[in-house]
Formats: C-alpha cells, sequence, structure tokens
C-alpha cells in the first residue's frame, strides 16, 4: 500500500487553506480542477445520454409495428408543420445520425474518458492534477460547443428535410452532393470541435501518465484502469487527426468545390470510407478500453485479490490498440474489395479476439479463489464480463468476410456492437459509477436500487438487442423506419425491451437524486479490504487538491 | 484454491465443451451434407408457377420459349423472410449453401460454445468463491501454463474457423466464364435499374409496388417491385453494380448476395441462382430518405423463359444470337423513373 504522510489519510486534507474553493462561476465555468472537470463531463454525458436515449425511443416506437406511425407527430414537434412523407422519412435518418453520434462522441467518450479518467487517472498515479488543467477545461467546452453544432443541425435545412441524415458514418457522397443545406456542416463541424477537445485530452492524459507518477509508482505498476487510459489515449491522439482530415474533405467537398470522394473529379467515395474506418475502428476501441480497466479495478476489489496476470491484461489492451490500427477495412467488405484485402482483414480481425479471450479469462481467474463479494458494481462487472462475451462471438462471426457478406448493413450488426457498446461499455460506465459514486459525492447511493436498476437494465437490453441478431439473420437491412411484415414480431419484442430498459433508467436516477438528497456519508476506503488503489486513502469526496506531499509507492506493493 | 486445480477444472470444462460441440456438430453435418449434391449440381427444376419442359438450360442457351412472360408467383417463405424466422434464409445459390453451411456448424457451435463455457465459469466463481463459500482469498496473480493456455486455445479455435472462411472467399472470387451473361444494377434515388449489355442493352427500371399493391399480387409489402431484374437461372451471371447519385448496395439474402453500388466504380461479382424462383432483397446502403423504399426482385427462371423474356423489350437480341426482329414493347417497363409514393 502506498505511504502517505498524516495529513493524506482517510480525513483528508485538515489544511483548509489547501481545500480553499472558488466562487461558483469561476469554479464551474472557468475549472482547472481535474475532479469539477470531470463532474462536468459526467453530468454532460448524463445529460447527452438522457437525449440520445431518448432519440432511440422514438426509433424503437416507429419500428414497433410495419408502416410509419410517429415520425410525422415528431416533426410537427421539431416545428415542421405539415410535413411531407419525404420530410419524415429523412427525419427518420436525422434520427439515426443524432443517435449514433451523440452516443459515441457525447455520452460514451466524454464519460469513460472526460469523466472517470479525468476524476481518477491523477489520483490513481499519486498525481495532485491533470498536467495541463486549462487544456483540460477548453477539452471540455469544446465538446459542449460540438454538442451544441449538433443540436442546431436538426433545426436547419439539410437536404429532403432539416437536418443531417448521412448516418453517423457520414458516407460521401450522400454526405456531400447527397445533401444540400447547412444541417450537414453543422454535424461535421461539431464532430471538429469534439475531436479538437479530444486531441487535447489525449495529450493532457499522456503527458499526466508518462510524467507525473508518484515516486516508485512504475509504468508496470500502474492500475490497469490508467493503463486502459493510457493506451486510449494514444488511440485517440493516432485516430481523431485522420477522422479530422476526412471530415475537412468533406467539407471542402461540400463548399469549395474540391472533389476529393468524388469520382466525376477524379475523387473515390470509398477512399473516405476508408479514411473514415482508420479512425472508426479504433474508435470502437476507444469506447470500450476504459471500461476494461474499470473491470479490472472492480473486479479485483470485489474479490479481494489482485488482478490476474496484471502484465498480460496490460499488454493484451496494447495489442487490441495495436492490431485495431489494422484491421478498418472489415466495415467495407462489400465495397468492392479484391479477394487478398478480405482475406487479409479476415485474418487480421480475427486475431483480435484473442487479446480479448486473455481479457475475459483473466477476469475470471481474478475472480478464481476470490472471496467475492457481490456489491452493486460486481454484479454489473460480472454483467459486463457476459454481455461483453456475447457481443465479441457475434464479432467472430461478422470477421468473415465471405460471411459477411450477407450480414453487412442489417440489424446483425446492430445487435452485435450493441452488445459490446449498449451492453459493453454502458455497462461498464454504471459499474465504473456504482463503483466511484460515493467516492465522487462523498454519499451513498442505495445499494438495492442498484440490484434492481442492474436487473431491470439486464432484462431490457436484451429483449432489445438479443432479437436484433435474428432480424438480420433474416435480411432485415438496418436504418430502415419500415419493414416486411415477417419482421414484425421480433422489432415489436425488441420495442418491449426499450420500454423495460426505459424503467430502470428511472431507477438509476431515483438513485441519483436519493443519493444525493438523502444518502449516508460515505468514508474514504468505503469497499474495505480489496479497495487498495490510491483513490482509497483519500477521503470521500477526496479533498480540492489532493496529494500536495506526493505518496511513495513502495516495492512490495501490487496493483 | 491452488492454480493446479483451477487448470484441472479448465480441462474438465474443456472436455464438456468440446463434447457438446461435437453433439451440436453432429447433425448439421448430416443436414449439410444431405443439402450438397443440389448444390453441387445446378438442376433447374421447374417451377410450379412457370410451368415448363426444359432439360437443361446449358444445352440450349437460345431457345426461345413460346407463349411469351408472365411474371412469376412467389412462393411462399422462399426468397422472402419468414415471419419470427431466426436463422439465415434458405440458401439458393452454392456459394450460399456453403455460407450457411459454414455459419451454422462451424461459427454457430464455436460461439455458442464460447459463451456457454464463459457463463459457465462465471456461474461456478460466483457460487464456489463468494465470500460466504471462500472467505479467505487465494493470492494467486501468475500462472504462466494458464495463461499460454487460454493464448492458445483460442488460436486452434480461430484455425478451425480461418481454414472454411478463406476456402469461402475463394469460391466468392472465382473467375466468371467469358460467356458468362451480364447483368448491370444501378442503384438511384430510390429506385434500381437493370441493363442487358448482352442482349440488346435495354433497361428495366424498377420501383417499390405502391401499399397495399404488393399483396394484391401476392408479393410480400415492402418488399415488392413493379418491374424484376429477371435472370437466367443455373448458370453464372457477371452481376455488375454501380451508383448513379449516392452508394446503395444490392443485396439479396437469399442468394448471399451483397455488392454495394458506389458512384464512379463498377464492382462485379458472380450471381448463381441454382434453381426457378422469384427473390426479394433490399438495398442495403444508406442512400437518403427512401433508402427503405427501394426493394430488389430478382427472378430466376430457365434460359428459354429467360429469353422469352428478354424478347419482350424493345431492341432486344437473345444473348450471342443474331439479332432478330424487334418485339412488341407492349410489356417494356415505362421510361418514367419517378418512384411511387410509399406507405
Amino acid at each position: 500500500m502506498a505511504t502517505t504522510t498524516d495529513h493524506h489519510s482517510a480525513h483528508g486534507d485538515v489544511h483548509a487553506h489547501d481545500d480553499h474553493k472558488p466562487g461558483f462561476f469561476s469554479r464551474w465555468f472557468m475549472s482547472t480542477n481535474h475532479k469539477d472537470i470531470g463532474t462536468l463531463y459526467l453530468i454532460f454525458a448524463i445529460f447527452a445520454g438522457i437525449i440520445g436515449g431518448a432519440i432511440s425511443g422514438i426509433m424503437r416506437l416507429e419500428l414497433d409495428h410495419p408502416g410509419i406511425q410517429v415520425l410525422a407527430s415528431v416533426n410537427h414537434f421539431l416545428g415542421v408543420t405539415s410535413a411531407t412523407m419525404d420530410q419524415n422519412l429523412h427525419l427518420w435518418n436525422v434520427l439515426i445520425t443524432a443517435h449514433g453520434l451523440i452516443m459515441v462522441f457525447f455520452m460514451v467518450m466524454p464519460a469513460m474518458i472526460g469523466g472517470f479518467g479525468n476524476w481518477f487517472v491523477p489520483i490513481m498515479i499519486g498525481a495532485p492534477d491533470m498536467a495541463f488543467p486549462r487544456m483540460n477545461n477548453i477539452s471540455f467546452w469544446l465538446t459542449v460547443a460540438g454538442f451544441c453544432s449538433l443540436m442546431i443541425s436538426p433545426f436547419v435545412p439539410g437536404g429532403t428535410g432539416n437536418g443531417a441524415g448521412i448516418g453517423w458514418t457520414a458516407y460521401a457522397p450522400l454526405s456531400t452532393s447527397g445533401s444540400q443545406g447547412p444541417a450537414v456542416d453543422f454535424a461535421i463541424f461539431s464532430l471538429h470541435l469534439a475531436g479538437a477537445g479530444s486531441i487535447m485530452g489525449a495529450i493532457n492524459f499522456i503527458t499526466t501518465i508518462l510524467n507525473m507518477r508518484a515516486p516508485g509508482m512504475t509504468l508496470h505498476k500502474m492500475p490497469l484502469f490508467v493503463w486502459s487510459m493510457l493506451v486510449t489515449a494514444f488511440l485517440l491522439l493516432l485516430a481523431l487527426p485522420v477522422l479530422a482530415a476526412a471530415i475537412t474533405m468533406l467539407i471542402t467537398d461540400r463548399n469549395f468545390g474540391t472533389t476529393f470522394f468524388d469520382a466525376s473529379g477524379g475523387g473515390d467515395p470509398v477512399l473516405f470510407q476508408h479514411l473514415f474506418w482508420f479512425f472508426g475502428h479504433p474508435e470502437v476501441y476507444i469506447m470500450i478500453l476504459p471500461g476494461f480497466g474499470m473491470i479490472s479495478q472492480i473486479v479485483s476489489t470485489f474479490s479481494k485479490k489482485p488482478v490476474f496476470g496484471y502484465l498480460g491484461m496490460a499488454y493484451a489492451m496494447v495489442a487490441i490498440g495495436v492490431v485495431g490500427f489494422v484491421v478498418w477495412a472489415h466495415h467495407m467488405y462489400t465495397t468492392g474489395l479484391s479477394e487478398d484485402v478480405k482475406m487479409y482483414f479476415t485474418t487480421a480481425t480475427m486475431v483480435i479476439a484473442v487479446p480479448t479471450g486473455i481479457k475475459i479469462f483473466s477476469w475470471i481467474a481474478t475472480m478464481w479463489g476470490g472471496s467475492i463479494s457481490f456489491k452493486s458494481p460486481m454484479v454489473w462487472a460480472i454483467g459486463f464480463i457476459f454481455l461483453f462475451t456475447v457481443g465479441g462471438v457475434t464479432g467472430v462471426v461478422l470477421a468473415n468476410g465471405g460471411i459477411d457478406d450477407n450480414v453487412q448493413d442489417t440489424y446483425y450488426v446492430v445487435g452485435h456492437f450493441h452488445y459490446v457498446l449498449s451492453l459493453g461499455a454502458v455497462t461498464a460506465l454504471f459499474a465504473g459509477f456504482y463503483y466511484w459514486f460515493p467516492k465522487m459525492s462523498g454519499r451513498w447511493h442505495s445499494e438495492l436500487l442498484s440490484y434492481l436498476h442492474f436487473a431491470v437494465f439486464f432484462v431490457g437490453v436484451n429483449l432489445i438487442f438479443f432479437p436484433m441478431h435474428f432480424l438480420g439473420l433474416q435480411g432485415m437491412p438496418r436504418r430502415y423506419p419500415d419493414y416486411a411484415a415477417a419482421f414484425e414480431y421480433w422489432n415489436h419484442i425488441s420495442t418491449i425491451g426499450y420500454k423495460v430498459m426505459a424503467a430502470s433508467m428511472v431507477i438509476f436516477f431515483v438513485n441519483i437524486i436519493y443519493a444525493l438528497v438523502a444518502g449516508k456519508k460515505a468514508e474514504g476506503n468505503y469497499w474495505g479490504e480489496g479497495a487498495n488503489t490510491l483513490e482509497w486513502t483519500l477521503s470521500s469526496p477526496p479533498p480540492f487538491h489532493q496529494f500536495e506531499t506526493l505518496p511513495v509507492i513502495g516495492d512490495d506493493d501490487h496493483h | 484454491m491452488k492454480p493446479g486445480g483451477f487448470v484441472q477444472t479448465i480441462s474438465r470444462f474443456m472436455k464438456v465443451l468440446g463434447l457438446a460441440l461435437v453433439l451440436l456438430a453432429t447433425p448439421r453435418i448430416a443436414e449439410a451434407q444431405s443439402a450438397a449434391p443440389a448444390a453441387a449440381a445446378p438442376v433447374v427444376a421447374a417451377s410450379a408457377a412457370a410451368p415448363v419442359a426444359v432439360a437443361s438450360a446449358a444445352s440450349d442457351r437460345f431457345a426461345v420459349a413460346p407463349g411469351g412472360y408472365t411474371p412469376m408467383k412467389p412462393t411462399a417463405g422462399k426468397g422472402m423472410p419468414v415471419a419470427g424466422g431466426i436463422g439465415f434464409q434458405t440458401q439458393y445459390s452454392p456459394n450460399g449453401q456453403y455460407a450457411l453451411w459454414m455459419h451454422n456448424s462451424i461459427l454457430l457451435p464455436v460461439i455458442v460454445g464460447v459463451t456457454i463455457f464463459v457463463l459457465l465459469l462465471l456461474v461456478w466463481v460466483v457460487i464456489r468463491f463468494n465470500a460466504r463459500a471462500n472467505p479467505v482469498p487465494s493470492r494467486t496473480s501468475h500462472n504462466t501454463l494458464l495463461e499460454v493456455i487460454w493464448t492458445g486455445i483460442p488460436i486452434l479455435i480461430l484455425l478451425v474457423v480461418f481454414v472454411p472462411s478463406m476456402k469461402l472467399l475463394a469460391k466468392q472470387y472465382k473467375a466468371l466464364p467469358a460467356d458468362a451473361l451480364t447483368v448491370k444494377a444501378t442503384g438511384n434515388q430510390w429506385y434500381w435499374s437493370y441493363a442487358y449489355p448482352d442482349n440488346g442493352g435495354f433497361e428495366v427500371i424498377s420501383n417499390i409496388l405502391p401499399a397495399g399493391e404488393a399483396t394484391k399480387r401476392g408479393e410480400p409489402e415492402q418488399l415488392g417491385a413493379d418491374y424484376r431484374m429477371v435472370v437466367p437461372a443455373g448458370e453464372p451471371i457477371r452481376l455488375q453494380t454501380a451508383g448513379a447519385d449516392v452508394i446503395h448496395s444490392f443485396s439479396v439474402p437469399s442468394l448471399w448476395f451483397k455488392l454495394d453500388a458506389v458512384p464512379g466504380r463498377v464492382n462485379e461479382k458472380m450471381l448463381f441462382i441454382s434453381e426457378p424462383g422469384v427473390y426479394y432483397g433490399q438495398c442495403s446502403e444508406l442512400c437518403g430518405a427512401r433508402h427503405g423504399y427501394m426493394p430488389i426482385v430478382v427472378e430466376a427462371l430457365p434460359r428459354p423463359q429467360y429469353n422469352a423474356w428478354v424478347m419482350t423489350h424493345a431492341g432486344a437480341k437473345v444473348d450471342g444470337a443474331p439479332a432478330p426482329a424487334a418485339a412488341p414493347a407492349a410489356s417494356a417497363p415505362p421510361a418514367s423513373a419517378t418512384p411511387a409514393p410509399a406507405a
């Protein structure tokens, strides 16, 4: 265990002048404190998640039965009275686009990286704050600005109707010559802003982790959550500039007469897909790796055992990150790739199953021989391991270029990536939330409500997404507002699942409100034995500035 | 618990898993074997809807069946999704049957097996190593043998998948014979057009049937089109795709066929349909407002019937045959490209 001086014990910082907080406006709008910025990110992510989740609710209602039922009323709600059928159908594309962009860029990433990353990376490595506190502030506000730009987009013309109906993948030429009007420019610009924020965040994390570790904390002693954030930050740093380049080329194709993605000017629409997925595939690991890190911390804490195969776990994440950069074209199997290219990407993609398997088995081996207490974060973590496995194995099916010819762009793909994201990343987020919420707020949530939240959520999301595999195998294409009668049965089940999941979110919010209003005060190390990373040496909530005297990590300390 | 015990338990699990895999695979392999001969020989069976007496499509490429062309009635459940279905559609191409076999007999048992294995491990851990059952945690955090095993076994499993996966890709990319019939499908916002360069270069414009009309014609709603892409059954077809405006994707699930239609490039792939029938598909790349309203209907006919269909178009000629006099244009598709209103 880390050796800390007395006044950094669980009683927190006793020097009042060390804990001086700025006024409300300076504290929350000009914040340079990593914990405050982390809190802002989490609040923002929850807010964006509500909007993105509401949009998926509209989509599930529309898909409950064949025909077009709710799109006209949604258009009316957005201020378009007497919309034509084409405008209603365009709105569908706007909804799928907004849902994807919001959930990826403004919910999962801010929560994982901005929220938990900001909060716990400095604390876990024994640093007082992030390396560049002001840049940290800009990162957050750029994300907010990006979100605002995206929120303007549905209210301005975007081609057939208002809003950007280009899918989160923004394939040219639908996103260039196929969509006239400023809506698409707003959507693209929102990615520029959020991307710039994320690149700065990545620089901040890399600098912090490489330079600000407490004395004695070598790279191989860092908690796995920090490892996961380090790998994630490198992925962000290498992948996001490629996205920035690709969408800048979209902007110039749209507005300044270039033809990067226009065949009539010597460009190539498929080039955009290569660039997009060169970013897009690492992006999916950006969304899940921090979750891997959190699950490792949680499983170790509640098994009261050090993580099994620590080095294997750390380097499995590095391997996933590296291989993640050379598999992008498996998103493009039907674009007309040659045989050799398809064989290569099939092989490379299947290789990812190996480090992923190492992680799953190492988590189980960490539990093996442990003395497991099933507090709410652990229940969520076990749920994660199973759900992520289900999402992972369908990835092995999709990896095969020849098989993918039939399931590409069907609901099978939608089911697959929601199992790894909506059920994987989001489940990890909730696990992390219940793990650290008392640490961050100083107050206990209700464990009972947390279990209930898990149970209802687990049933709901499986009902939503498992039938999607059936729909996809039967051939239902994705991004369809309407479908043949044969697809009604499983779509209806899926919509029922959404309602169950929505009920679980109510439980979640009741739980937060309960904790903030009437929650018991949390101690410094409220999980007790097994919770031995540095955040547990601080009070709950930690002092405004922690580790003014750096903790020293001894040789015999484990991770 | 000692690490040795863990290894023992793992190996026991593996044995059970292996047995489960064998049990799962056995009936499927048998099923695939019985299906294989049908796939190997391109049998052109006369369908009930279009009764004709033809020996073989290959024998008379230029024969024109008398009686012109009547659109074939679809067979319920064939070439279309079935209500509440949970698996792939029945496949009507040899490569599709191979892919289906690979999915059902290799991939599915593997992924179900792995998932059940992980689930069993989790259940076991929860029962055996909860705080009440095991109050004193072990401190084991390394076991090189174990780590080698759980890296090596997944690699072996992947090799089992890898071999048929590569075979499937090789089959799908097998070169077409030079004289294969070429059909070009062009995706437009929001309809398909099909050109027949080998048959005189006529073009068929295919729009979705308006709501209600499909039911009237005995076709599934959302899937029916006014004019179909008609092709000969039992012979390889060079299907080319291109996009006229944005990217579309030509997809027919029951033929295991999907190929993007990209503006500015021509993609090409072999389409082989084993038996006559009507096969439905839908555009599978987001292409704007009516992405969901540009179905694909492929009608495969024996060669003479196909040739008869060809001859219903103005300026048409039978593939390779000397051009006959222009046929009446009565049933030629309309030149109008306006999509029918949906919903």
